[in-house]
């Protein structure tokens, strides 16, 4: 039986790395944290979930980088989305190309400045990168989860999050940090712990997911699950791995994540080769070769069941649901914080107009909130470049937030 | 001349009241909301376009958001500001009624200021034959961003026409308010004023 943990773990950060490289933007050299290493917590009490269902005995992995200081009090949490790991920052020692999915934004000097600050990158559950998930054994069963493994949501992640700092003995951030379903995160915090939080920065992110947006994740599930390598979910036990289906779903989750913009300019209609080939199953434009080894290279490390939960995480995640659609309502639990709020204008899966939502309901209720709206060309993955303008916010916000820290 | 001169933001400052929530529409670098929180202990948010402009206000840790005005003002709720500013703003908007009716709706007390075409020297250039070049309209006529040039007088009909209760107005020249002959004499033309057509909320 293949062992698909080891094949998962390694490749991830050096595809993001990758992906960013693809779109050509020239990445400044600063300090970089050097080499870290994971740490692992396990919990033994059970995780009561928003399904009802409980969790126990469970680990998350994550990452630290910078000191805590004295008075506990310059934390920030970074939180992750759909592909990422708790690696945000950093290499690991002995792997190429190991730079944290984050880099550009966290290390020393750099705007969320760990010469200043103690941040911490946490696997979400659920996942295939160290934190108990659906490759994982379930303790019922003595075999893997698979597709057993519990649904979780947004505000099971932060909740487990919040556990562990208490282990850590932090009682509270300074500020949380996050794009995309990382932003969710980041806002659910300020929802569900808002005495443990200082500041919430949410970039590229929105109040809950569109038709379109479930739509996109729902094609992609389709493709997992209708692989005859699927089983149910229980494809471990039969020594095979639904590849084709996470190829095709990340195929369609990488269209969303570009603009359509920097997808011509990269692209366009270039031709693998002068003449027409005349077949419909050979590549013939670049962009389906890109795409094909995108999906290649994402089915070698990702995990199909983490896939489907994680997709279902984003399509649960709705503060304003419990409050009668009224998202203003919702955040009135968040008053006293203060938020920095970001998007792209060019991210057409999560629209500058669903942050402006997120804007009007902390107006709403008066909360503190710088937004900014960046004109960048690449789309959703905006937010993992250094576009100055956007780098230049966040490290306007680090920097206030650093000067109001006690010693 | 015996008063001491003055800039344009303390002048404005003024007509704030102490405590008030204020919404600054083109707020620039956000300096004069920085002086209205902790001069007068005022509290909330400006609207800003240019990028350099919103870096500025999160560096001082002015609220800011970043909107296009010409886009409404959909994001804030009828009346939920006391004051809302419109300082050397209006003159950008195309849609200049829109934005005017807007910061009624928003507003309890709207106060707004802009260029004063009709201030003596411009009238000389336009007697010249050329559209003036002054330290307030420093653009040629082919590239100033002041799209909408009016005067003093050409506001208080606009004001009129939109029912707006005009509280107060007076011109601003050289660091000094005029209330003397405004249209003549001023550069800038300031108006304070609440909305008054029935209806009205509160």
């Amino acid at each position: 039986m293949p062992n698909p943990v080891t094949a998962l773990s390694q490749a991830a950060p050096g595809f993001f790395i990758a992906r960013i490289i693809a779109i050509s933007l020239p990445t400044r050299t600063m300090a970089t944290i050097g080499h870290v290493t994971p740490q692992k917590m396990f919990f033994e009490p059970p995780l009561p979930l928003m399904s009802g269902a409980w969790l126990a005995g469970y680990e998350l992995v994550y990452e630290t980088y910078g000191t805590l200081n004295a008075a506990r009090s310059n934390a920030v949490l970074v939180c992750h989305a759909l592909n990422a790991s708790h690696h945000v920052a950093g290499t690991h020692a002995g792997v190429e190309r190991s730079e944290g999915w984050w880099d550009n934004l966290v290390g020393p000097g750099k705007p969320l400045d760990t010469n200043r600050f103690f941040v911490i990158g946490v696997n979400n559950l659920g996942s295939c990168f160290g934190s108990t998930g659906p490759l994982d054994t379930n303790p019922a069963t003595g075999t893997p989860w698979g597709a057993d493994f519990p649904v979780i949501t947004v505000e099971d992640w932060v909740d487990a999050q919040a556990l562990l700092f208490d282990r850590l003995g932090i009682s509270k951030l300074a500020a949380v940090l996050g794009g995309s379903l990382g932003g969710m995160q980041a806002l659910s915090w300020t929802l569900r712990h808002p005495g443990r939080v200082g500041e919430c920065i949410a970039v590229a992110t929105a109040p809950n997911l569109s038709a379109q947006n479930i739509a996109f994740n729902e094609v992609a599930r389709r493709a997992i699950i209708t692989d005859p390598d699927f089983h149910g979910g229980h494809y471990y036990a039969h020594g095979v791995l639904p590849k084709r289906g996470l190829r095709v779903a990340r195929m369609i989750g990488h269209i969303t994540y570009l603009s359509d913009d920097s997808m011509e300019e990269k692209f366009g209609r270039e031709m693998r080769s002068a003449e027409l080939g005349y077949s419909t199953q050979d590549i013939e434009f670049q962009i389906e070769s890109y795409l094909r080894y995108q999906g290649d290279k994402f089915s070698e490390y990702f995990d199909a069941n983490t896939y489907l939960l994680i997709t279902r995480a984003l399509d649960y995640f709705d503060p304003a649901r419990a409050f009668g659609g009224n998202l203003s309502a919702a955040f009135e639990a968040a008053r006293g914080k203060r938020f920095t709020v970001v998007s792209f204008t060019t991210d057409w899966r999560f629209s500058p107009a669903r942050s402006r939502e997120i804007v009007k309901a902390l107006v709403d209720n008066r909360i503190a909130v710088t937004y900014a709206e960046i004109a960048a060309p690449h789309g959703h993955d905006a937010f993992l470049l250094d576009d100055p303008r956007y780098h230049g916010v966040l490290r306007a916000t680090f920097d206030r937030i650093a000067a109001g820290l006690a010693p | 001349m015996s008063a001491a001169v003055t800039t344009e933001i303390e002048l404005i400052a003024e007509l704030v009241p102490a405590g008030a929530r204020v919404l600054d529409l083109g707020c620039g670098n956000g300096a004069l909301l920085a002086h209205l929180q902790q001069a007068k202990g005022c509290t909330g948010y400006g609207v800003e376009i240019d990028d350099d402009n919103v870096l500025a206000c999160a560096r001082r840790g002015v609220n800011v958001v970043q909107l296009n005005l010409e886009d409404g003002l959909a994001l804030f709720e009828d009346r939920s500001f006391d004051v809302v500013l419109q300082l050397q703003t209006l003159q950008h908007l195309r849609n200049t009624e829109k934005m005017l009716r807007e910061t009624a709706r928003v507003g309890t007390i709207g106060i707004v200021s802009f260029p004063n075409f009709a201030h003596w020297p411009n009238r000389l250039s336009v007697l010249r034959g050329r559209m003036p070049v002054t330290k307030i309209l420093p653009y040629q006529w082919y590239d100033t961003p002041n799209i909408r040039v009016g005067t003093f007088a050409d506001f208080e009909v606009l004001a009129r026409r939109h029912g707006l209760n005009l509280l107060d107005s007076f011109g601003f020249h050289a660091g000094q308010a005029v209330r003397r002959w405004p249209n003549l004499m001023a550069s800038v033309a300031v108006f304070k004023f609440e909305r008054s057509q029935p209806g009205a909320i509160g």
